[in-house]
């Protein structure tokens, strides 16, 4: 049992120790010193503040890798869940903004449920076209990318500006009942003070998570869904329609996409503007690859990558290697996990096999025993 | 002479069975050795080991009197040994050229010399009458000739000892005389061959010795000359040999699956031209014909994985030809698939998914149509497991670790266990041995008397006959006869198949 789990642990320890060494080898090619530049950043990303900053961007990380993985579980690549939630988060901000005063929780609930419907419909579009037209979902949500971020909100943020005293660029401000609350009191009741808040949309991820793996294993649509993915053609004779199953599963990847930005929207910013944090989308599909489209396995995925962001700025500030070594360890936990996972299957599976021969010999001895004494030519 | 291949002490564990226990083989050079035994005996393992596919947990290997251990295919193959697997392997939109060179390129100057391929792979066809066109796209060959593509590319690597796992089990008698006459031909021209099958009759007509296997371990090994199918039977299984028989008719005159001037097309072609019968409560209808001529087209077209594009089809006087497969499920057809892995299984899933596999919107594997009852569904597959006798270390264990007759066992299980007023069955005991054979017969009968109206297509012609209360004959797309199967013998019902005798002749 405990072996059990140590195998399913093994491969993200394994993967995060080829990166450091992969990274201390980046570092001393700069020309830094590794153990210096290491040490600060542990001493800067032990911090409280810097946690706290962790689990805010962990949030965006993990729901931009729940969006994935429900299309990598039947065999969707939904590379636009980028342009979904940059999209769907302007929006959300617009409307939030415009509704003006409403009771607290039904102002939020309006801005999360504009948020997941102009995801969904960015991403159904994508399998309306890959059910109908048959067009490749990983062309056709790149070109929804395009269209969306550069084309659909630059356009919309230029309409939606509200000029202000600082020559800002952003739309106007989503009064405060269309705030969510800060949860940084939970962590304080253990501890001191936290000069950060921790957003209360982490609730809101925790739910995601949970729905997902109940949708997914629990009931006849997730089944359908992967079904679809181990077999679309065993599936079809079992009976599930492959197009509507395919704009079902791009429908809920995009509705999940378009909560990403919203942590940011309700929690700091409450407004969109030109500094909203992009490329989420993008890290979500290293996020969902390292997590094995699990929902625990993407919310350590999701950490460890928003623990990388939050903490590795350290370095430029105190000088030790540029911002980009943050990128390349990125890289390398994705690569040096898709390693690790195949080697410690292969492990796991020679131990389970040992284990079930030995269990077998155990329950059947007098029959193996018999024959394998002289072992030639049994039956003659 | 050293025997080309000794296999000593071979033993392959997997989670929870033991595939192959101490096994020992050996294989003279030049001769046809068919390997016997039951489903899960462990026989396309140990014909992967040899293959280098999987290596042996104990045990030697020798081939040509060396000692030799393989870390894949391509040592066996350096060695001279070739498989053609039990489920085919080729890429499907590939030429026969493209996939007979694929992994084994013949290089000029860096490129791969498809010229010289093609030469050669005339002069095999030529040489061991394994005719075929090598420009021909694989997905539009029949299953008889893309087996001669796989036999052509084992020989194209220079394949001197023939692995065949399975090799008749996809193919009509004719195409079975074809087979064995290359088999002839190979064994003439100094190859060894080695081959598994469930038909012990074939195996008896054309092997020099034969090795059975049990549970895992080397029974015998016997000279066809010294024992009949019953011998080969009873070693396997330690049982009878079982016959179909026909039974009392359960014929009714209520009308269960009507088709009406039914057209199916495939790229605007007529694959199927109209085609009118009923099927009734408590009748089996038979279809017989080769591989290809439309009955495949004709099962989807049923089933609704293909649109009709002209007739009717209805299910218990509901017209159904323009609704889903779901909804024809919840109406009651169950499908057998001619071809397990490709439409009956999700290999990687667990056996308790497979079978709720086309039950997912009834009880008892959801609840209110929509909470898969998981507890409920292994219940279920538990049943299947013990009424069909799936050899399996349990519930959980994913598809593709069962053997194919297992996994065979588990689809005719999934769809008969669930009540069903239609069964559409193709080939449902392909691959099943002669025990599990019997009872899948008998399943079916009991259901026939139980009111279950069956369309039965086969390339076993004996099973068509046995089971059938009337025979249809496709060819071309076309239904050219219809027969009654107490009144012809397999040879006669294979004139017809070819299209050398026809109904008017019989009238
Ligand atoms: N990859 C695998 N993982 C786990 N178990 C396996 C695997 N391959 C085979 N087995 C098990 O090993 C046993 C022997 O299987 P094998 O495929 O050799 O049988 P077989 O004699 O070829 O049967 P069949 O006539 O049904 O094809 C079976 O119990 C099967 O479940
Ligand atoms: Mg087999």
């Amino acid at each position: 049992m405990i072996r059990r789990l140590g195998y399913s642990v093994a491969a993200p320890v394994a993967s995060l120790l080829l990166a450091l060494v992969f990274g201390a080898i980046v570092l001393q090619l700069t020309g830094a010193d590794p153990w210096t530049a290491f040490a600060n950043v542990w001493e800067f990303g032990t911090r409280l503040e810097t946690l706290v900053d962790t689990l805010n961007r962990g949030t965006a990380l993990y729901l931009s890798g729940v969006a994935v993985a429900i299309g990598f579980k039947m065999n969707l690549f939904n590379i636009g869940v980028e342009g979904q939630y940059i999209l769907a988060a302007i929006v959300a901000a617009e409307v939030g903004a415009k509704v003006g005063n409403l009771p607290p929780v039904i102002h939020v609930t309006v801005i999360l449920l504009t948020a997941m419907t102009v995801g969904a419909l960015w991403s159904g579009l994508a399998g309306v076209l890959k059910a109908y037209r048959n067009v490749n979902e990983v062309i056709s949500t790149i070109m929804l990318n395009a269209i969306g971020v550069a084309g659909l909100v630059a356009f919309l943020l230029k309409k939606w500006d509200v000029p202000d005293a600082l020559l800002d660029t952003k739309t106007q401000e989503i009064p405060r009942s269309g705030w969510m609350p800060s949860l940084t009191w939970v962590p304080e009741l253990f501890t001191r003070d936290i000069a950060k808040e921790l957003y209360g949309f982490l609730a809101i991820a925790v739910v995601v998570g949970i729905l997902y793996h109940v949708l997914l294993n629990k009931t006849r649509i997730g089944y359908d869904l992967r079904a679809t993915g181990w077999n679309p053609f065993a599936a079809r004779a079992g009976g599930v329609d492959p197009k509507r199953t395919i704009i079902l599963a791009m429908l809920l990847s995009g509705a999940v996409a378009g909560l990403v930005g919203l942590g940011d929207l309700l929690g700091k910013d409450h407004a969109y503007s030109l500094r909203f944090i992009q490329q989420r989308g993008f890290n979500g599909i290293a996020v969902a690859l390292l997590g094995r489209n699990h929902p625990v396995g993407i919310a350590i995925g999701a950490f460890i990558f928003g623990w990388l962001e939050a903490s590795g700025g350290v370095l430029q500030v105190k000088g030790d290697a540029p911002a980009e070594i943050v990128t390349i360890l990125k890289g390398v936990i994705v690569l040096a996990a898709v390693i690790a996972y195949a080697v410690v299957e292969r492990k796991r599976q020679a131990f389970e096999t040992a284990a079930a021969a030995a269990a077998v010999a155990e329950k059947e001895p007098a029959v193996v025993v018999a024959p394998v004494g002289d072992g030639t030519e049994a039956g003659k | 002479m050293e025997p080309a291949v000794l296999l000593e002490g071979i033993t392959k564990r997997f989670p929870g069975v033991v595939a192959n226990d101490q096994v020992n083989l050996r294989v003279e050079a030049g001769e046809i050795h068919a390997i016997c035994g039951e489903n899960g005996a462990g026989k396309s393992t140990l014909m992967k080991i040899l293959y280098g596919m999987q290596p042996p947990d104990e045990g030697h290997m020798f081939v040509n009197g060396e000692e030799v251990h393989f870390s894949s295919p391509k040592d066996a193959i350096a060695r001279g040994i070739g498989m053609v697997h039990q489920h085919f392997m080729l890429a499907d939109n590939f030429t026969v050229l493209e996939n007979v060179v694929l992994g084994s390129e013949p290089e000029k100057h860096g490129s791969i010399d498809f010229d010289a391929a093609r030469q050669r792979i005339l002069e095999l066809g030529e040489k061991y009458g394994l005719t075929i066109d090598p420009d021909r796209v694989t997905d539009e060959l029949e299953v008889g000739e893309r087996q001669r593509v796989e036999i052509i590319k084992v020989l194209f690597r220079g394949g001197q000892i023939l692995i065949l796992d399975e090799p008749t089990a996809v193919l009509v008698p004719q195409e079975v005389e074809e087979l064995f006459a290359n088999i002839r031909g190979l064994k003439a021209e100094g190859h060894t061959i080695i081959f598994i099958d469930h038909k012990l009759d074939e195996v008896l007509e054309i092997s020099d010795s034969i090795t059975v296997l049990r549970r895992g371990r080397t029974v015998a090994t016997v000279k066809p000359e010294d024992v009949s199918a019953r011998d080969l039977a009873e070693l396997m299984v330690g049982s009878e040999l079982p016959t179909p028989t026909v039974e009392e008719s359960t014929v009714t005159d209520v009308p269960v699956l009507e088709l009406d001037a039914v057209e199916v097309l495939d790229d605007g072609r007529n694959v199927v031209h109209s085609t009118t019968f009923t099927i009734h409560k408590g009748e089996i209808v038979g279809v017989a014909g080769v591989e290809g001529n439309g009955q495949s087209e004709l099962v989807e077209a049923i089933l609704g994985l293909r649109e009709v594009e002209v007739g009717k089809i209805s299910l218990n006087g509901e017209d159904i030809t323009h609704t889903s497969v779901r909804h024809r499920r919840e109406d009651g057809m169950g499908y057998i698939p001619e071809d397990r892995h490709r439409r009956g299984l999700l290999l990687p899933a667990t056996l308790w998914e497979n079978d709720m596999l086309g039950h997912q919107s009834m009880e008892p594997f959801v609840r209110n149509g929509f909470w898969v009852d998981r507890a409920a569904a292994r219940a279920h597959t538990r049943k299947v497991i013990e009424e069909y006798d799936v050899r399996t270390p349990g519930v959980d264990v994913p598809a593709l670790a069962l053997s194919g007759g297992n996994q065979q066992k588990l689809i005719v299980g999934r769809e008969m266990s669930v009540p069903l007023s239609v069964l559409i069955a193709a080939h449902p005991t392909r691959g099943i041995d002669v025990g599990a054979q019997a009872a899948v017969w008998d399943e079916l009968r009991r259901a026939r008397r139980e009111g279950l109206a069956v369309l039965l297509v086969s390339a076993d012609l004996d099973e068509l006959i046995g089971l059938s209360d009337r025979l249809f004959v496709m060819l071309r797309g076309r239904i050219v006869a219809e027969l009654d199967p107490e009144e012809v013998d397999a040879r006669q019902l294979g004139a017809y198949m070819t299209g050398a005798a026809t109904a008017e002749a019989a009238s």
